[in-house]
C-alpha cells in the first residue's frame, strides 16, 4: 500500500465536498458537504500519521480533535438551520439574504 | 496490519469505491433522506480505511461519533425541517454548476500532481499499532494538554449555543397572565414570518 493512494482518495472526497457545498440549495445538504470536507482532511491526517510518523502518532491526535470540532459544528449548524427555518419558513439557500446588502 | 499486501489493496479498492460512490450520492441525489443515509455509508467506509491505516481507536471513535451522533443529528434535522418543497428554479443554474465542476476538477488535478510529484519521506520507525491508545493518551496529557482542555470548553460552548439558538422564544409575562394554558403546550410568542421573497 502506498501513501499516494490515500492522499488521492482524500483529494477526490474533498473536491466532491466542495462541489456539493457550492451547488446545493438545501441548507442541510450544505452541512453534509461540510462533513465530507472534514472527513477527507481527517483521512489525510491519518495517512500521514501512519506513513510519515508511525511512532509518535500525532496525526491521530489531530484527527480526534477534528472529530470533536466537527461534532460541535454539526450541532450548532443544525441549530442555526432550525432557527432560520422557523423565521423564513424555507431551507433554500438562495433565499437566505438577510445579510446581503 | 498483519494482512498480506494483496488483501490490503483489494480492501482499499472496495472501501474507496464505496466511499466515493456514497459521497457522490450525498451530493447528487434529489431526495435528502437518501443523502443522509448515504452519508452514513461514507463515514463507515472512512472508518474502514482508518482500520487499514493501523488506527483502530480512531476508527471506533469515527463510527461512534459520526455514524452514531452526527448522522442521527442530521436525520433529526431533516425530520424537523421536513418541508417537501421544490425550490424555485433560478435562471442559468447550470452555468454555476458547470463552473463549480470545472473548478473542482482543476483543484483535483492540482492536488493530484502535487501528491504524485512530492518525494514523501517515509519513516521506518516501528508502527504503534495496538499501542496507539496509550500513545494518544500520553499525547493528550502531556504536549497536547492545552488543546484538550480548550476542546472541552468549546464543546460546552457548542452545547449551550445550540440550545439557545434552537429553542423557541418564551415570554414569561404572558405566561403568567394566562392561567389556562392547555397542558403539554409551551407558551410561545406568535411568530411573524419575515417575507421570504422581500426585495
Amino acid at each position: 500500500m502506498q501513501l499516494q493512494y490515500f492522499l488521492i482518495l482524500a483529494a477526490t472526497l474533498f473536491c466532491i465536498g466542495i462541489y456539493g457545498l457550492v451547488t446545493s440549495r438545501n441548507a442541510i445538504r450544505v452541512l453534509m458537504s461540510i462533513e465530507l470536507l472534514l472527513n477527507s482532511v481527517n483521512l489525510n491526517l491519518m495517512a500521514f500519521s501512519n506513513y510519515l510518523d508511525p511512532e509518535q502518532i500525532r496525526g491521530q491526535v489531530f484527527a480526534v480533535f477534528v472529530i470533536t470540532i466537527a461534532a460541535a459544528e454539526a450541532a450548532v449548524g443544525l441549530a442555526i438551520v432550525l432557527s432560520i427555518y422557523r423565521n423564513r419558513d424555507t431551507v433554500d439557500m438562495e433565499q437566505f439574504n438577510l445579510l446581503k446588502w | 496490519m498483519n494482512l498480506a499486501e494483496g488483501v490490503q489493496i483489494v480492501s482499499f479498492a472496495i472501501l474507496a469505491a464505496m466511499t466515493i460512490a456514497a459521497a457522490l450520492g450525498v451530493v447528487l441525489f434529489n431526495n435528502i433522506v437518501y443523502s443522509a443515509f448515504l452519508l452514513g455509508g461514507v463515514f463507515i467506509g472512512i472508518s474502514g480505511l482508518y482500520v487499514l491505516l493501523n488506527a483502530g481507536f480512531v476508527a471506533a471513535a469515527q463510527v461512534l461519533i459520526y455514524v452514531g451522533a452526527v448522522n442521527v443529528l442530521i436525520l433529526f434535522g431533516i425530520m424537523l425541517v421536513n418541508k417537501r418543497q421544490s425550490f424555485a428554479p433560478i435562471k442559468n443554474a447550470w452555468v454555476s454548476q458547470v463552473a463549480t465542476a470545472l473548478v473542482c476538477l482543476g483543484l483535483f488535478a492540482l492536488l493530484s500532481t502535487m501528491i504524485l510529484a512530492t518525494p514523501w519521506v517515509l519513516s521506518d520507525a516501528p508502527i504503534a499499532g495496538d499501542n496507539a491508545v496509550v500513545v494518544i493518551g500520553l499525547h493528550f496529557f502531556s504536549d497536547y494538554l492545552l488543546p484538550f482542555e480548550v476542546a472541552s470548553v468549546l464543546l460546552l460552548m457548542a452545547l449551550i449555543g445550540a440550545i439557545v439558538l434552537a429553542r423557541r422564544e418564551y415570554l414569561p409575562e404572558e405566561a403568567l397572565s394566562q392561567d389556562q394554558t392547555p397542558a403539554l403546550t409551551l407558551p410561545e410568542r406568535p411568530r411573524e414570518l419575515v417575507a421570504s421573497s422581500k426585495k
